[in-house]
């Protein structure tokens, strides 16, 4: 199927949203699970020709003179594109749940621009050269903004200046010349198997230069020194931050950094320019440090948005490793990570429309009050952190692995550190919640239940079951993962 | 009659001016105005599509063959131009009724039309002549209706504006004139074709590089270059929004324009940039243009003062993409002036929206506007994000090329300052659009009386122009098209 198919359910259910308005939210709502079911099919469906040998591409719109908008079908953007869908749909259903619990405002301009930036996520998706992917990269970063802003107050106003002044700043000042840089060496924008840097003539230095335009400037994947929009845009909605700031905008981030190095530099040029090795040890020091940051982080989705930072970290490691097992670890990671984090995002916005509480100090006793949540945040911590029998784990495997070629264990050593230190941060929330005891209630006081809305529990316990589903059968994944060409 | 269509070009807009001031009447004369622009236009795209067929054209006024008699020469470049000219002028005069209506006083539209008509015939007339006289008198023509166009604003500073603008306008004509002067001088020729083939040989090279320098101050004076700019911002604050709307789109482009033919057909590349380092001047101006004057539009309060200095330092990129004297950075300048005019011109509009109902363009002032005038605020957004650069949008296309030819000429620090140059433009788009959206107005404001939106015969005219602008920002490479075309035939010589 013609991958262009996949814009179209999120755009057409914009009129959709505008005209039911709030007075039919039903319907508006059902209309956006229609939609997101049919993306779903419709990536399916790509899924389908793919794996029967086709190439699904689109045809090509002239943006530049020599330069086209064209969206074709590999690997990585439909395991990208799939997982965003499925989990547009399990975010609708967990915000129609949250956003009524928590009487949010202005929820048609907020599903309004949810979509507009689906639509995004799928161009970059299946983007088929650099250009269409900086567009719908600048796309996202646009479309989500009011979604940051959302509250409208003074810290929200704050917040997205923040987001956006990082985000447009990197982009186009390195993004945005990286992209022009390689059009005037490179042979061409588009993404090819063994990229399209080899013969360009550059330097070992300038090569170098070049990938840190793009590390840098790809700030959606939150490395050091420009990760600061991450935890400001907190200050969105819960289904915000769990769809789009742990799984769409900062999974399009490191989603793009790994197709650029597999398809624009070819992972044969990154390993033997030496390129990477300036900026593997800026993306271990995010991992470590930002690690750190998330254990002072006593606000729940702050110390989410850290764990984030240092989560992205590794597939920014794993595709500067450039090797054949890492960057497959990279794209297994996206996955995996996804699940797990938005399990945890899902439970902290459950938590705070129930019994409204953002403090991770506030947390003790909770457990017996919402079991099935904090059960849920458990499986995805332990996802998170990379043990069994979740998900986590093979792709922190395969990039643990994968950096063991290059000959030094430096780079494995920062990754099980990590794991310490996630397991320090994390796994103390929900052991907190269930064996401490609850302060506001009497001694001898048995705690009642107060679960989430019911639409809320049917998306974490989906997403949770999934981590679990991912230990066991992570087979389609790495059958789609085996079809990519490195060369 | 297709081959009379050159001086239909010009002819039927400078006969309605006269006919406009006969009628007398508002309306009318409204009406008369519009159709000989929509004439004009069809006029210059009919030109074009000849062009792009045929290759250039040569024509001869009242039938006097070239020396003796006047030329009209059209090529990919100003056919383009012309078209432009005539678009923006025909869609602005489309929003100007209403907004026309309110600020000035009915018995004198009459005058504002036939002015508007005549400002239009000189700004086409420049474009489309092949004759270094001809430039001056259109130039003239153009210049005097402007002066005139200004001073209608209702401000009591458009007064002042206007003379301003009159002074310096006077100047740069002068030194045009004195230029042309000299030119006659060393060549005995006002013909571009025969000037160009005898500038080389002629006896007196003095005389030529006297005609050259003041030639280059009085267009960059027209075209107000920084730092030879001062007399926009107030021209383009005071002035009737419309108008601004259209010279912002029109004026310093068709002076650019001149910048192009005399710089690259009549003197040639060789002469300009080989022997005359004539980058030297026009890269620090460019540069200072659009870092400093991008910096300054941050700190303006009144939304048209803001984009004034905007546009000073866009016309920096046209001139940074000139400078490079290449196929790709003049490209680059031409995709721009086009793109640019567009964008110019509909910012332009929305702000004229934006005064019709608020009454004033002070950017403090305009908190919350978006609840009040959506569709206006839309508008604003989708054009100032052209602004800025970002994808989708024409000012993307002009950016992504013009940093692409910096990069091929290996001026990285050009292309670096670009780059600074976007993000300043991010801030001052920025700060309104969060204005706008965002600052909860005070007690006592008019926010709370709902929607109160400028009527459709603006909205209408200005949506028409965004989405022309989009068009062409994702269909980006069919201006690249016809601006490399142009391009190549400027390097080229004329044939």
């Amino acid at each position: 199927m013609n991958p262009l198919w996949a814009l179209v359910p999120p755009l057409a259910v914009i009129p959709f949203i505008l005209l039911l308005g709030e007075k039919r939210k039903n319907w508006r709502e059902v209309s956006i699970l229609v939609a997101g079911v049919a993306l779903f099919l419709i990536n399916k469906s790509i899924y389908n020709d793919l794996m029967a040998g086709g190439t699904p591409q689109s045809g090509e719109i002239g943006l530049l003179a020599d330069y086209t908008l064209k969206l074709s079908a590999e690997p990585m953007g439909v395991m990208f594109g799939l997982l965003a869908s499925f989990l547009w749909v399990v975010t609708t259903v967990y915000s129609i749940g949250y956003m009524r619990g928590h009487h949010e405002i202005n929820q048609t301009r907020f599903y309004t621009c949810f979509a507009i930036a689906l639509a995004a996520v799928m161009g970059a998706a299946y983007a088929d050269n650099l250009l269409t992917l900086f567009v719908a990269y600048e796309v996202i970063t646009i479309s989500t903004f009011p979604l940051v802003t959302h509250a409208g107050g003074v810290d929200a106003k704050k917040a997205g200046r923040v987001y956006l002044g990082i985000l447009m700043t990197t982009s186009i000042g390195f993004l945005l010349p990286a992209i022009v840089w390689t059009a005037t060496v490179g042979s061409s924008l588009d993404f090819v198997p063994g990229g399209v840097l080899a013969d360009s003539g550059l330097s070992n230095g300038a090569m170098a230069c070049l990938l840190g335009l793009f590390v840098f400037g790809i700030a959606k994947a939150g490395i050091m020194p420009f990760h600061r929009w991450l935890p400001a845009a907190m200050v969105a909605p819960t289904p915000v931050s769990a769809l789009l700031h742990a799984v769409a905008v900062v999974k399009t981030g490191v989603f793009s950094l790994l197709k650029i190095v597999t398809y624009t530099f070819g992972i044969d040029t990154v390993v033997g320019s030496g390129a990477a090795q300036w900026f593997l040890p800026v993306a271990a020091f995010t991992v470590i440090v930002s690690s750190i940051v998330a254990f002072t982080k006593d606000n729940l989705k702050a110390r989410l948005a850290y764990s984030t930072i240092s989560q992205l970290s590794y597939i920014v490691m794993a595709a500067l490793l450039a090797t054949v097992m890492s960057v497959s670890g990279g794209v297994l990671h996206i996955v995996m990570h996804a699940f797990g984090k938005i399990t945890l995002f899902f439970c902290a916005g459950a938590i705070l429309v129930a019994l409204h509480k953002s403090e991770i100090s506030k947390l003790d006793g909770i457990g017996r009050r919402m079991p099935i949540t904090m059960g849920a945040f458990f499986i995805g911590a332990v996802s998170i952190i990379g043990l069994p029998p979740a998900g986590g784990v093979w792709s922190k495997l395969l990039i643990a692995g994968g950096s063991l070629d290059t000959g030094t264990i430096i780079w494995a050593s920062v990754l099980m550190l990590s794991t310490l230190l996630n397991i320090a941060y994390l796994l103390p929330i929900p052991l907190r919640a269930f064996f401490k005891p609850d302060p506001s209630l009497a001694p001898g006081e048995k705690a009642t239940l107060q679960e989430a809305p019911p639409a809320c529990l049917w998306a974490i316990v989906l997403t949770a079951f999934t981590c679990l589903l991912l230990f066991v059968y992570p087979q389609p994944l790495t059958e789609l993962i085996g079809l990519i060409q490195w060369r | 009659m297709t081959e009379q269509l050159p001086a239909l070009q010009i002819l039927i807009t400078m006969l309605a001016a006269p006919v406009c001031v006969l009628v007398r009447h508002a309306k009318v004369s409204w009406a008369i105005a519009f159709g000989a622009n929509v004439f004009a236009f069809w006029v210059a795209w009919q030109l074009l599509l000849q062009v792009q067929d045929t290759g250039a054209i040569r024509y001869a006024l009242g039938g006097w063959a070239a020396p003796t008699g006047i030329e009209y020469y059209i090529d990919t470049v100003n056919a383009a131009i012309v078209m432009l000219v005539a678009g923006i002028s025909s869609v602005v005069l489309l929003y100007a009724y209403s907004s026309v209506s309110k600020a000035i006083p009915k018995a004198k539209h009459y005058l504002f039309y036939a002015a508007w008509l005549l400002c239009v015939t000189g700004l086409m007339g420049i474009v489309i002549t092949g004759d270094a006289f001809n430039v001056f008198v259109f130039l003239e023509v153009s210049s005097l209706a402007t002066y005139m166009l200004i001073s209608f604003g209702d401000d009591r500073r458009a007064l002042t504006a206007s003379f301003r603008y009159l002074i310096l306008g006077s100047v740069g004509a002068s030194f045009i004139l004195i230029g042309i002067g000299f030119l006659y001088a060393a060549t005995g020729t006002l013909n571009m074709i025969d000037l160009a083939e005898r500038i080389p040989d002629s006896q007196s090279q003095r005389a030529v590089l006297v005609a050259f320098s003041f030639i280059t101050i009085g267009v960059l004076i027209k075209a107000a270059v920084f730092p030879l700019h001062a007399w926009l911002p107030n021209a383009y604050t005071y002035a009737p929004v419309a108008v601004t709307a259209f010279l912002a789109g029109t004026a310093t482009k068709v002076s650019l324009y001149v910048l192009l033919r005399f710089f690259f057909s009549v003197f040639g590349e060789d002469y300009s940039f080989g022997q005359l380092f004539l980058n030297g001047i026009l890269l620090p101006a460019a540069i200072g243009g659009f870092l400093l004057m991008s910096l300054v539009a941050v700190f303006q309060t009144d939304l048209r003062r803001m984009l004034a200095y905007s546009s000073v330092a866009q016309i920096g990129y046209i001139v940074a993409g000139f400078s490079m004297a290449s196929q790709a950075g003049l490209a680059a300048g031409i995709v721009h002036i086009v793109n640019h005019a567009l964008i110019k011109a509909s910012l332009f509009m929305a702000v004229g929206c934006i005064i019709y109902r608020v009454g004033h363009a002070h950017i403090p002032s305009l908190d919350n506007l978006f609840k009040r005038m959506p569709f206006t605020c839309v508008a604003f957004m989708l054009s100032g994000a052209g602004l800025i650069g970002i994808p989708l949008t024409v000012g993307f296309v002009s950016k992504f090329t013009l940093i692409g030819a910096a990069m091929d000429e290996g001026w990285w620090l050009l292309a670096a300052l670009i780059l600074i140059s976007s993000l300043l433009a991010v801030i001052y788009i920025g700060r309104v659009v969060e204005i706008m959206l965002f600052r909860q107005s005070r007690e006592g404001g008019q926010a709370s009386t709902g929607m109160a939106e400028a009527p459709l015969s603006m909205l209408i005219p200005m949506y028409a122009l965004v989405i022309v602008a989009l068009y062409f920002g994702i269909y980006g490479s069919e201006t690249l098209g016809v601006a490399n075309e142009a391009a190549l035939q400027l390097l080229g010589g004329f044939k």
